[in-house]
């Protein structure tokens, strides 16, 4: 499942003596002016002869055109159009005459060689040049295959989106979701994976029994899910790349709700028994299952926060559900949603500042954030039914499902994946080729190799 | 990606374990049985009282009843079917059943499994106070995941707000 690339870092060359203020974008804003972006064609250098088939698979203009979709999808970034160039690509890579970028108007530009080295390998390589100042910002280059060029441009794209931000990117990311079909009184659920933009959908269930709530470990290994396999719902885990899955404890009862823990361990989860959902963490490899909370009410939702020394979690012991926090051994609880309306699916933020949620308030569903006290709450987007928010690696968009109403006779509702910016801005659909819910974001996928 | 199969021995051992621990939890959650109830069914809150979606075990014993939005308690009208099916039960006991707990698309999907969860076991919990051998009744939670009506409308929302007890031999 996992593709290995080879992945050599040949230069990362920083401007250390740069006399003005470097073109660095601000993403803690709202962005509505985003960056003029040149991103040329790449080049096939010499090394490549002219009738040699990897010219034939056009990555010399693949790859730029896919580090241009992910930069424009993040709201960050606007690339300018490609007739307006004025430099050929080798021209351009080798030097850019900057007067001419500057001239449509770019503020940074991203050029690329590809070659074969002495060993016949496939060599990708990369600058990004600051047009206003006049300098090189960084070089990277990447030993592949043909059949890898998406992920070498998806780490691309995150280069360049680090060095421009300041922060982690996180295009070279899968997500994994729901794919359903068929009616809504008997609908047909599957696991799907696909890259973050969408692309390559592979399904990892039949579709021969219910699953829902699919999350990656954050070593990306396992995916823990609820089934309704021989219509007992529990938790499974999915070993990815032996494609094998497994019951997770043998809990008398539903198990639902899973979560992994930050170092990949251990699953935090719901189990239900008697009329009662209580927390439980579950350590994968020992089977030791340490319980939680022990309240009447309903507990569910767990997640952890990334230094695993807290987990917020949904409950509804005042009454009404609502959001708490309490520490990893379940002492310490305190209830941290106090606004109007009903609070659930909490999840802690990659950077561990943030809690987003799903609100319900006046017949109309929101997906917010607010510090993990419970203070400054922020609403991000509202429609008629959406939730289950899942963090980008890198903890700056948040990705989650939205439902359309069905009419009298239960048609035309659909279910999609959205994403956001954690800022409000940036709405987008993903597109999928069924309708789709429960989306989780991976872990980088070269970090957690 | 091949997907490798549970073992049933497997199964099948976790679900007996699941029967042997509800014989021992009964009673202790289960409302005292209801005094004759009036025989209208009364509304509470906005649970359905239509017979719309519903079917029967048998003649006049009503498979399923209906909650009010969030709530899992028994209403005068669920009472009054649930003594139907006590009855029922009562009069061919070879018969065993599951309870299906659900809930309206109007909540977050792992809260609501938890909800269908609470609702399926307050009405084992009250077929168990009436005399019905816990080993006959399973319980399983589907959520907001069957509705019964697929429109999104506060009709169709209270009759998915049910349990439904299942015949399973």
């Amino acid at each position: 499942m996992i593709q290995r690339i080879l992945i050599v870092v040949l230069l990362l060359l920083f401007q250390q003596n740069s006399l003005k203020a470097l073109v660095t974008i601000d993403i803690t804003r709202g962005n509505l002016d985003p960056l003029p972006t040149a991103i040329s064609d790449f080049y096939f250098d010499d090394s490549i002869k002219p009738d040699d088939s990897i010219r034939k698979s056009r990555l010399d203009k693949k790859i730029p055109e896919l580090v241009e979709n992910n930069l424009q999808r993040s709201g960050l970034f606007f690339p300018l159009e490609k007739r307006s160039f004025i430099q050929k690509p080798e021209v351009a890579h080798a030097t850019p005459r900057f007067e001419d970028w500057i001239f449509i108007k770019a503020q940074v530009l991203v050029t690329g060689k590809i070659s074969l080295d002495k060993n016949q390998r496939l060599r990708v390589e990369f600058r990004l040049w600051d047009v206003v100042s006049a300098k090189e910002l960084s070089s990277l280059a990447f030993f592949t295959t043909t059949e890898n060029w998406r992920r070498i441009s998806h780490m691309i794209s995150d280069k360049v989106y680090e060095r421009l931000t300041g922060e982690t990117g996180y295009f070279d990311s899968r997500i994994i979701y729901v794919a359903e079909t068929g009616p809504k009184t008997n609908r047909v659920k599957r696991l799907a994976v696909m890259d973050q933009d969408g692309y390559g959908v592979k399904y990892l269930t039949l579709g021969n029994e219910l699953v829902l709530t699919p999350r990656f470990s954050p070593d990306n290994k396992y995916v823990t899910y609820m089934s309704y396999f021989r219509n007992l719902p529990r938790v499974y885990l999915l070993n990815i790349e032996a494609g094998i899955q497994d019951l997770l404890g043998d809990f008398p009862g539903m198990t639902f709700a899973p979560r992994f823990s930050p170092d990949s361990k251990r699953v935090i989860m719901s189990f239900a028994k008697d009329g009662n959902s209580d927390i439980y963490a579950m350590d994968i490899k020992t089977k030791v299952v340490e319980r939680l909370t022990d309240h009447p009410s309903i507990d569910t939702s767990p997640s952890y926060s990334p230094d695993g020394s807290s987990i917020t979690f949904n409950s509804d012991r005042s009454g009404t559900q609502q959001i708490y926090t309490m520490k990893g051994d379940g002492t310490a609880v305190k209830r941290i949603s106090f606004g109007e309306g009903i609070y659930g699916t909490p999840v802690w933020s990659p950077r561990g500042d943030l809690i987003a949620f799903t609100k319900f308030f006046r017949n109309r569903f929101y997906i917010g954030v607010m510090r993990t006290d419970g203070s400054g709450e922020r609403l991000l987007t509202e429609n008629f039914y959406q939730e289950a928010p899942s963090w980008s690696p890198n903890g700056r968009v948040l990705i989650f499902y939205r439902e359309t109403p069905s009419d009298d006779k239960g048609r035309g509702g659909n279910a999609k994946l959205w994403s956001i910016d954690l800022t409000g801005y940036n709405e987008r659909m993903i597109e999928t080729p069924t309708d789709a819910s429960d989306p989780t974001w991976s872990e980088i996928l070269s970090k957690s190799k | 990606m091949k997907i490798a199969k549970i073992s049933f021995i497997h199964l099948a051992l976790i679900f007996s374990l699941f029967l042997g621990a509800c014989t021992t939890a009964q009673k202790a959650t289960a409302p005292a049985p209801a005094p004759a109830p009036a025989p209208a069914p009364v509304a509470e809150g906005d649970a359905y009282t239509g017979t719309d979606t519903v079917k029967f075990l048998a003649d006049g014993v009503p498979d399923r009843v209906f909650f009010s939005t969030n709530k899992f308690n028994l209403t005068t009208a669920a009472v009054n079917s649930l003594n139907k099916q006590a009855a029922f039960l009562k009069a061919n006991a070879n018969l065993n059943v599951t309870i299906e707990g659900h809930a309206d698309e109007r909540g977050t999907r792992e809260y609501n499994l938890a909800l269908g969860e609470k609702r399926a076991n307050i009405v084992k919990d009250y077929l168990i106070s009436n005399g019905i051998a816990s080993n006959r009744i399973k319980v399983v939670s589907y959520g907001k995941e069957r509705p019964a009506n697929p429109a999104s409308s506060a009709l169709a929302w209270s009759q998915n707000r049910r349990s439904v007890t299942v015949r399973s031999n």
